[in-house]
């Protein structure tokens, strides 16, 4: 009899999931540095420039080695509160490659 | 292939066209959750399928009543309280139109709390979303009727001595057709339980807790926004129809007390139609 351990319960067609790819767009002068963005994205693809917008507040930008780590579950875009972050599709079917 | 990149100061988010865009940033603070109630609202707007020349929202007068100034569909500051006389005429003279009222504690269940009673009780068909910040965020934190006990404001630096409103069990008990409570970080919950307002034909109402760092948060040894948000996702539980309405009150001293959340009521009641 097999043991619990060996029972499959990986989706059969996982080879060919494709895992949505997302590109961040971000309004540096919208921001006022909350972090919710930063902190809620589950890939960690953000993290506070050095440099400053015109009020003084640090602004999201792409974290070294993150360049394809968006997964466009969007919720960057969802919880900000000032509307300057969103994401559009980038996945290679979206391109039409 | 495309790279991530940093926008400038042109308009450049996707509902930029359902808010005056051109007065944004807005005035609110920093880690002010009202902004992603905002959001949330255009969000349903665009997802409801409803035309927004559709759309109206009426605001009071607070930081939260700030919104009606923000969306680009037909909207209406009011006076301090009177959101809902001033929501409930538009409704009932054009039933066609999706009317919200997005309004502060104080304003709704304060000032304009005996319009709020009685708009649930004949059922008007009205979306109402309160933004609970627990206090008087606007003229610097004043305790309100939302205020929990033990909660510190300027009118009670030793912590408010009031039994403060349940605010779902409130309207569930003042007839409202459907009834939830979520805060920021739930903004996907948030953002359904507007657009299944939208869609029903009643009083709706959606309590969101959010953080108001300056006048509440600080006060309170609440930290900044993130630390409030991060609070409540530690003490949220979710729980879709909860009968016990009356015991969901909520307890912003006690840190190990949970906090409620979900979409709670959801009946077939007959609106008040002209
Ligand atoms: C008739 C009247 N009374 C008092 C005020 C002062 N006032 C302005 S906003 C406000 C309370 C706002 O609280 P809330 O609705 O909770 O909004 P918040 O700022 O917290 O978002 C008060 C008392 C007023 N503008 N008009
Ligand atoms: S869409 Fe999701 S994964 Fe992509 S940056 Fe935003 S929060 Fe992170
Ligand atoms: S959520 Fe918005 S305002 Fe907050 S840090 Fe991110 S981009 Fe800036
Ligand atoms: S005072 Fe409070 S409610 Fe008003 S904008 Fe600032 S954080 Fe938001
Ligand atoms: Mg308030």
């Amino acid at each position: 009899m097999n043991s619990a351990d060996s029972v499959a319960r990986k989706p059969m067609d996982l080879a060919q999931a494709d895992v949505p790819r997302g590109e961040v767009h971000i309004v540096a002068e919208r921001c006022k540095e909350c972090s919710y963005c930063i902190v809620y994205c589950p890939e960690d693809v953000l993290v506070y420039t050095e440099e400053t917008n015109a009020k003084g507040y640090h602004y999201p930008m792409i974290a070294e080695g993150k360049a394809e780590a968006c997964v466009l579950c969007k919720f960057c875009d969802l919880i900000c509160p000032e509307l300057a972050i969103h994401t559009t599709d980038a996945s290679d079917e979206a391109q039409g490659s | 292939m495309s790279t991530p990149q940093q926008d400038d100061f042109a308009v450049v988010h996707p509902f930029d066209h359902l808010m005056r865009a051109d007065r944004l940033p807005h005035i609110l603070c920093g880690g002010c959750g009202i902004g992603t109630v905002i959001h949330g609202y255009v969000r349903a707007v665009s997802e409801s399928g409803v035309d927004p020349d559709r759309h109206v929202c009426v605001s009071g007068i607070g930081c939260s009543g700030r919104a009606a100034g923000y969306v680009n569909v037909d909207s209406y500051h009011s006076t301090h309280g009177r959101a809902l006389p001033f929501a409930l005429g538009i409704a009932v003279h054009n039933p066609e139109l999706k009317v919200t009222v997005i309004s502060g504690d104080g304003d709704l269940m304060a000032i304009g709390g005996n319009h709020f009673i009685h708009a649930a009780r004949r059922n008007v068909n009205l979306n109402v979303i309160c933004i609970n910040n627990f206090n008087y965020g606007m003229t610097g934190g004043q305790v309100g009727p939302t205020t929990p006990i033990g909660a510190k404001g300027t009118t009670a630096p030793q912590g408010s001595i009031e039994h403060p409103f349940n605010l779902p069990y409130l309207a569930k008990a003042c007839g409202a057709s459907l009834v939830a409570r979520w805060t920021i970080l739930h903004v996907r919950q948030f953002t359904d339980a507007v657009l299944r307002s939208m869609d029903k034909d009643g009083f709706c109402f959606t309590e969101v807790l959010s953080p108001c760092p300056t006048s509440f948060g600080r006060r309170n040894k609440l930290g900044e926004g993130l630390d409030e948000v991060e609070m409540y996702r530690e003490r949220c539980h979710i729980e879709n129809g909860a009968q016990n309405l009356e015991e969901l009150d909520i307890d912003i001293v006690d840190h190990e007390q949970p906090i409620t959340v979900g979409n709670f009521v959801d009946i077939e009641r007959s609106a008040f139609h002209a």
